[in-house]
């Protein structure tokens, strides 16, 4: 597409993956600002909902944890509850680990540290718009480590504004719906052939299906079934067309 | 403060569990039918996220022309197939989420 071929930095990896962080921004910080509200009315004291949102770093199983913690539910309970809910962030460390390969153990245990759905959904869409190039940048994880940073930093400050300030978006502006519109703009373009359609529709169908299910187990359910669609019809147009591996 | 053993329990597990396939990956081969699988878990666990954002009001399958979030969802779809542009997309999605809650709630 470029004339030239990009100049590969640090630095302009770095500062790519803080700008295309940017507008996940637009739901990221309500919601931190939401969560920082609802753990104090939900009954944490400042000190364990700020902490909550740095130990923890992550948005949904941080909102359980708090409505559990004002029910009185036992430790043992919500740890529980924190580790299935987060189990699909497993899918996300097998769907990364491949390209983080050849990075020593700090890069590794940082970048684990910022793979939450967002960042994750950045770095990974990167990773596969450079699948078929002759050269990639030999810098990508910097990119991985601006996007993670620059949501783990927003996060942060949309706690502490949450908690200490109580400033609150109206509801009625559904500023969170941009989170869904933000993952609809990196599924939709990267939907290049029948199998991936079909893995993204039937994941889709899945979890409006098991909605009800607990600890949100329906996600990684559907996340799963779609991922087996795929591989079927993946492999049923190899057979068909007679090759061993389809691209 | 009788939480925050809990909090940091919580917090080491779902490190360990983002670590996981990363840490293990340099000490083994994945097999080629992983190497597959793992195309697809982008589009999976997203939709799995978007689809019910999109249908389900409080619980209950709205798929109506009255569901403005369905439709805002649509439309910012569309944007993305044509654009590939994510501030674009958050743009129209938004526009046309408040615009059709205007319409529909007047």
């Amino acid at each position: 597409m470029q004339p030239d071929p990009p100049r590969f930095t640090r630095r302009n990896e770095f500062l790519s993956g803080c700008r295309d962080e940017l507008p996940i921004l637009l739901g990221v910080v309500p919601f931190g600002m939401i969560y920082g509200l609802l753990a104090l009315s939900a009954g944490l004291t400042p000190g364990i909902a700020q902490s909550m949102s740095s130990v923890v770093f992550a948005g949904s199983a941080q909102f359980i944890a708090a409505q559990l913690i004002h029910e009185r539910t036992p430790g043992g309970v919500i740890v529980l509850t924190v580790l299935v809910v987060n189990l699909r962030h497993a899918l996300y460390s097998a769907s990364v680990a491949p390209y983080l390969r050849p990075l020593g153990q700090g890069w590794k245990a940082g970048l684990a540290y910022l793979l939450t759905d967002e960042a994750y959904a950045v770095a990974i869409t990167r990773y596969l718009r450079d699948n078929g190039k002759t050269v990639v940048s030999p810098y990508r994880h910097w990119y991985f480590l601006g996007a993670g940073l620059t949501l783990w930093l927003s996060w942060q400050w949309s706690t502490a504004v949450g908690i200490f300030v109580g400033a609150r978006v109206p509801a009625s502006w559904s500023l969170d719906f941009t989170l869904a519109l933000t993952f609809i703009a990196l599924v939709v373009p990267s939907l290049k052939d029948r199998a991936g359609a079909a893995a993204a529709v039937t994941a889709g169908a899945l979890a409006v299906a098991g909605a009800a299910l607990p600890y949100k187990l329906g996600l990684p359910l559907a996340g799963l079934g779609g991922v087996l669609v795929g591989l079927g019809i993946e492999s049923l147009r190899a057979e068909a067309t007679g090759e061993g591996r389809p691209a | 403060m009788s939480y925050l053993p809990a909090l940091v329990a919580a917090g080491v597990l779902t490190f360990l569990t983002r670590l996981s396939f990363i840490a293990l990956l340099g000490r083994f081969e994945l097999p080629p039918l992983a190497a597959r699988a793992l195309r697809f878990v982008p589009p999976a666990v997203l939709s799995a996220i978007i689809f019910p954002e999109l249908v389900l009001r409080g619980g209950e399958l709205q798929l109506g022309w009255r569901n403005a979030r369905l439709l805002a969802g649509l439309v910012a779809a569309l944007v993305a197939w044509r654009t590939r542009n994510v501030f674009l997309t958050i743009a129209v999605g938004m526009a046309a989420l408040w615009g059709l809650q205007a319409v529909l709630s007047g």
